[in-house]
């Protein structure tokens, strides 16, 4: 009796005091994100991490370009309002160099995360001299949407091989009919970095266009960028959908599972959605191929990830770094699969996921996305050597005042509000003064 | 009758407020000035530098400068013209004796009541979009083309928005001036040989003068710095054709994190809008004396 009473009476000191360390420990921590489809998710499975740690998450959900400004001013100024942020493949390096993020380098320790498991071109794309700064959700190239119905209809072959712009424009033009509501190719034309200039940073690419030479010269008055932005203008006007100056990938998104749009290229992060019959119309007719090259097929295809991060400034590191594990793990992406239906697994981070048999089955086109994530190097991505890394963007800090202003001319371009070559003079002057401002050319 | 004393006990009691207002204004303009002398980038942190009038000379030849400045002069100007004849107008429909007056007169005012930000975003996507807007749709089926209204016409269209939004407050205040018109002097005027026209003329529109310009100077404070409505239908473009002064400072500020060039925007827009103010008061600001 007493041997049973000494026990019980143990039990429930033990109980206590877990429940007082754990209650001691449970903390608040805010989290700064999108409010695209993949973090809602995140949103709605989230309890599942809260009820096992205790911690409880203060949601901010803000659209993309307010989430950038929000959270690039907030660690530009040590504001500490955030402990976990959402941020991409281009921020991380820059932020992580200059000591703002929270490294994450022991995340290699932890077997049941498997860092291993995440693609060494993702990881890189989110480490700084040698450590890592952020873990991701979900990586994105960009590749060409098509609809089969209508290549069939018109009789054209569907490309095996990555095709020219040349041949591209030709077949958006064949599948113009915009009497029948359907154009021939919808393509980002809103300005901003993250915008029209993703789309076009990779035409320009293509074009063997770059943004800037060994010496950071800018390079927007050069032959190569005339040619590409006069494709870009050239392909829009005549097989695009009226008013593409003001869509950027939402509206495409929108316009392309509404049926009126026989050619996309843009981010494969669309294709789930694309090819959800709950949410798009031409979820059983579209399928994808590779984004045209030009002159090179260096830098054709976009990177891009979204990833978590910690603040240098947050108070409550051991416990956003709990998040960050639980957030991007195996686990997490199994709870997506059960729970939303593999097709809407967040895609291109892990080897693992992207390798279940549960995902190949509802997304036979997860293969076709891996394979174009891994064939990008932002490390290398212009026909000839570049001084920076990144493909759609240049990773440095002044490039997402630069991109807007480009974006912003490209698209009076676009809207016929100038010429290409005005809009490409008054990019090259503006690209000038920041660098020279910045102290980067003389 | 107030006597010394209590004229005194008046101001010590008012002067918490007076103070606290007045540090609510001078403590964030102080600041502004400090910063726009300063080099001071969010994205390279570190010192914050005193460089005279550096900033303000990147800012003056900034390429967007010059078409900001036009822009505002033009957004205003257009908005504060279409207000006051379409005010005028409808306000003499308003006063005339009709069926289900009062509703018709919510209905005309109801646009002021909607947030910019939602106007615009309606504006954008329900009516101008050239694929899906009713605009684009009607057009169509008359067998035209679309209009792309923010890319072929983008300052036309902000000022049409900004526009609607504003006409109900000038047909108020309008209304209002004209319904206090003694109608006896009408019928005089009608009884003497004086057609409408004469009527409206040398009656109507002396008498709302009065409120003409207190509509003319509330709206030109209020259009000056118009960001709301631009940033969600165009976002200053295509190219700058719809930046105006205030979004000029915004890119500085919060797109290129630019305190220092931000801050000598400000204090640039802050200038303008005071000899704005000062040569509109001298123009038109004697009507209220009177």
């Amino acid at each position: 009796m007493s041997i049973k009473r000494t026990l019980l009476t143990s039990a429930v000191g033990l109980g206590l005091t877990a429940g007082i360390s754990a209650s001691a420990w449970a903390e608040e921590i805010t989290v700064a994100t999108v409010n695209n489809a993949d973090m809602i998710t995140m949103q709605e499975l989230a309890p599942m991490w809260e009820e096992a740690t205790g911690n409880k998450i203060n949601w901010v959900v803000l659209e993309e370009n307010v989430l950038r400004q929000r959270t690039t001013t907030d660690i530009a100024t040590n504001g500490g309002s955030f402990d976990v942020m959402f941020i991409g493949a281009y921020e991380t390096p820059i932020w992580g160099a200059k000591g703002w993020l929270t490294p994450l380098d022991d995340f290699a320790e932890d077997a049941d995360y498997d860092l291993e498991d995440i693609f060494p071109l993702v990881r890189n794309g989110l480490s700084a001299e040698g450590h890592l700064y952020a873990v991701p959700l979900y990586s994105e190239t960009s590749f060409t949407f098509y609809r089969t119905d209508l290549f069939e209809k018109a009789g054209i072959e569907v490309p095996t091989e990555q095709i020219t712009y040349t041949e591209f424009a030709e077949i958006a033009a064949k599948l113009h009919d915009p009497d029948n509501g359907i154009y021939g190719t919808c393509q980002r034309g809103k300005a901003g970095w993250g915008e029209n200039m993703a789309f076009v940073g990779t035409v320009a690419n293509a074009f063997g266009a770059d943004w800037f030479d060994m010496d950071w010269n800018p390079q927007l008055d050069s032959p190569e960028w005339n040619a590409a932005i006069h494709y870009y203008v050239d392909l829009m006007t005549q097989s695009g959908p009226p008013g593409a100056s003001a869509n950027g990938h939402n509206e495409n998104r929108a316009l392309f599972k509404d049926g009126k749009c026989a050619t996309w290229v843009d981010a494969t992060s669309a294709a789930g959605d694309v090819r959800n019959p709950d949410t798009s119309s031409v979820a059983d007719v579209t399928d994808f191929f590779k984004a045209p090259r030009q002159e090179t097929d260096k830098g054709t295809g976009w990177f891009w990830s979204w990833a978590l991060a910690i603040p240098a400034s947050s108070q409550k590191v051991d416990t956003a770094k709990d998040f960050l594990k639980w957030a991007t793990s195996k686990e997490y992406f199994e709870a997506v699969g059960e729970t939303k239906g593999w097709v809407a697994v967040p895609s291109g981070t892990r080897k693992s996921v992207e390798e279940d048999p549960r995902r190949l089955e509802a997304a036979p086109f997860a293969t076709t996305i891996v394979d174009a994530i891994l064939s990008v190097d932002p490390a290398d991505p212009t026909r000839d050597p570049v001084p920076y890394t990144g493909v759609q963007f240049v990773a440095i800090p002044e490039f997402q005042g630069i991109g807007n202003y480009v974006g912003q001319q490209i698209a009076a371009a676009l809207a016929g509000q100038s010429t290409v070559e005005e809009a490409l003079a008054n990019s090259q002057r503006f690209a000038v003064r920041e660098m020279t401002k910045a102290g980067y050319i003389k | 009758m107030s006597t010394k004393a209590s004229r005194s006990s008046a101001r010590l009691m008012i002067s918490p407020a007076v103070i606290l207002l007045l540090g609510w204004m001078i403590v964030p303009l102080v600041m502004t000035v400090y910063f726009s002398f300063l080099r001071y980038n969010l994205l390279q942190p570190g010192e914050t530098p005193f460089v005279g009038w550096e900033n303000y000379y990147w800012f003056f030849t900034d390429p967007s400068f010059s078409a900001a400045m036009w822009n505002t002069l033009i957004l205003v100007g257009g908005v504060l013209t279409i207000t006051t004849v379409g005010g005028i107008c409808f306000a003499l429909l308003l006063d005339r004796p009709m069926f289900g007056q009062g509703i018709i007169r919510i209905m005309v005012i109801a646009p002021f009541f909607v947030m910019p930000t939602v106007s615009g975003l309606v504006w954008k996507n329900m009516f101008m979009n050239p694929v899906n807007g009713i605009f684009g749709q009607i057009a169509k089926g008359l067998g035209f083309q679309p209009i792309d209204f923010f890319g072929q016409i983008p300052m036309a269209s902000i000022i049409f928005i900004v526009s609607w939004m504003w006409l109900p407050f000038a047909t108020l205040i309008l209304l209002t001036a004209l319904q206090s018109l003694d109608q006896e002097q009408l019928e005089a005027a009608e009884m003497d040989g004086a057609n409408w026209l004469n009527r409206f003329w040398f009656i109507m529109l002396p008498h709302m003068s009065r409120a003409i310009t207190v509509v003319i100077l509330i709206q030109t404070i209020f259009l000056l710095s118009i960001f709301a409505e631009i940033l969600v239908t165009t976002n200053g473009g295509p190219g700058v054709a719809t930046t105006n002064l205030t979004y000029l400072i915004y890119v500085s500020s919060l797109l290129q994190y630019d305190v220092g060039i931000g801050s000598a925007g400000g204090v640039v827009a802050i200038i303008l809008a005071n000899i704005v103010a000062f040569f509109l008061m001298r123009m038109i600001g004697k009507n209220l004396d009177a």
